[in-house]
């Protein structure tokens, strides 16, 4: 048993989580500062970015210690890719929620009009998706992870619709249109965060299974 | 050319002690083939076994059906026969310390009748390029002797003493566990430019070894083969939990 390296294995898994909280709350808080206004709201979101990059970086490079360092193989081995997978989608999770209060702070400057978009439903449905990922990932069940996959279908048809409403509010009320882009932008990015906690899931499927699910495929390796 | 080697059912025993249990696993032609395992798990006796080594001990006995091609080796052909057919590398390199370069090399073909210098000038030099060691001893054949090379030089000698007599499989048992890693990623080159040519059977500690130079991964446990697959799957996604429990370090 190699007790240092499964050590190793659990720090890295630890640390991931808790960049993991830190991208969960930025897109909570992102997503309530649209619901509330609430600009202060929309400065925290951004003052975690930093935090979150240098978190990014440092997960990276345990886990390229550990791949240098300790050769692993077969579980393990599957386990730190998706853990530097997971880490480049959480990151981008980050972004999405600093890109989200950007467009609240934009909002600001502008009359409050009603948005013809459910936007803390599509908000909540994303964040759903990314807690009920990263819940896959904290037990090593595919199976949840599997579940994840269906709900990106539900997300992408409300940016579609997203998309249409806002499109027709800019025809009929060009007056608007700066209020329907920053919602189109929002709801644009909540389905990217969707996207990503697809990822999430597809990456927790590939350590555990070590079946490669992503673009909708299981890839057969050559054999001789 | 290399050939495939079919073994169905086999079994070994060193005197009471049931070493290898019904293994049964085709190697493919011109591909090298890994054999991984635990101490004492029955991999090396396998290897002997293909080359019928393992019966030169007077307590062992083997059972089953080794097939070379369409050559059974246990009922066709002489123990004499099958080792030139099938040449053999070991953990330490065995060089004939009291020959020179030039007749370690050339000795097999000599007890095999082979007495024309032109031929075996060339075989010599052919074997030792194969082995690519020719540009580092081409001025000492005669010189120096096999034991006056390093580690590494001689264990690459050995390479070469068995491809001068034309085998169609190599067996190599550790052949890079003795080495410094210079010498272990030599011998590793020589691998991969040798298995286009020959069935290569490699017994290895080194997992990694394993996973740079076969195609073919075999796991032994207690004297059973528990999995034999292409070695990106054994690596990545071994089928069995005891293949995956040794690879990764949860063993015992």
């Amino acid at each position: 048993m190699r007790i240092n390296f499964q050590q190793k294995l659990d720090e890295l898994k630890e640390r991931l989580l808790v960049m993991a909280g830190l991208v969960e709350q930025a897109i909570q808080r992102a997503t309530e500062a649209y619901s509330t206004r609430d600009l202060q709201l929309c400065e925290l979101v951004k003052l975690s970015e930093p935090a979150i990059n240098r978190m990014e970086r440092e997960i990276d490079q345990a886990a390229l210690d550990l791949l240098a360092m300790e050769q692993p193989m077969a579980v393990d081995l599957r386990f730190i890719i998706a853990v530097i997978r997971i880490n480049a989608d959480l990151e981008r999770v980050g972004d999405q929620a600093v890109n989200i209060a950007s467009r609240v702070q934009d909002l600001g400057m502008f009359a409050n009009i009603d948005i013809p978009v459910d936007i803390p439903k599509l908000a909540s449905l994303a964040s759903a998706m990314v807690r009920k990922a990263l819940q896959s990932f904290i037990e090593g069940d595919a199976d949840l992870a599997q579940s994840v996959l269906s709900l990106d279908d539900q997300v992408d048809e409300m940016n579609r619709e997203a998309f249409r409403s806002l499109g027709e509010l800019i025809q009929s009320k060009p007056a608007m249109t700066p209020q329907a882009l920053n919602a189109l932008i929002i709801s644009r990015n909540l389905e990217r965060v969707g996207d990503h906690a697809t990822n999430i899931a597809e990456d927790v499927i590939f350590w555990v299974r070590g079946a490669d699910v992503r673009h909708g495929a299981m890839v057969e390796r050559d054999k001789i | 050319m290399g050939v495939e080697i079919r073994v169905t059912d086999l079994n070994a025993w060193y005197g009471p002690v049931h070493t290898l249990k019904d293994v049964t696993l085709n190697i493919p032609a011109n591909h090298a083939t890994a054999l991984i395992g635990p101490s004492g798990c029955g991999k090396s006796t396998f290897v002997r076994c293909l080359n019928r080594m393992h019966e030169t001990n007077p307590i062992a006995r083997a059972e089953g059906t080794v097939c070379m091609g369409e050559l059974d080796i246990y009922k066709d052909a002489s123990p004499v026969e099958i080792r030139r057919r099938i040449g053999m590398v070991f953990q330490r390199p065995n060089p004939f310390p009291t020959m020179s370069i030039y007749d370690n090399v050339a000795s097999g073909l000599k007890l095999n009748g082979f007495r024309k210098k032109r031929v075996l000038d060339e075989i010599v030099e052919r074997s030792l390029k194969q082995a690519a060691l020719w540009d580092e001893v081409k001025d000492d054949l005669r010189k120096k002797s096999g034991a006056s090379l390093s580690g590494g030089q001689q264990q690459r000698l050995c390479i070469a003493r068995a491809l001068a007599v034309d085998p169609e499989v190599l067996l190599m048992d550790e052949p890079a566990s003795a080495l410094d890693p210079v010498s272990t990623a030599k011998i590793e080159d020589l691998i991969f430019q040798l298995k286009d040519q020959y069935t290569i059977v490699i017994v290895t500690h080194n997992m990694q070894q394993a996973a740079r130079v076969a195609e073919k991964t075999g796991f032994f446990l207690n004297g059973r083969l528990v999995e034999f697959d292409a070695t990106h799957k054994i690596f990545t996604m071994p089928s069995d939990k005891r293949t995956e429990d040794y690879i990764t370090g949860r063993f015992g």
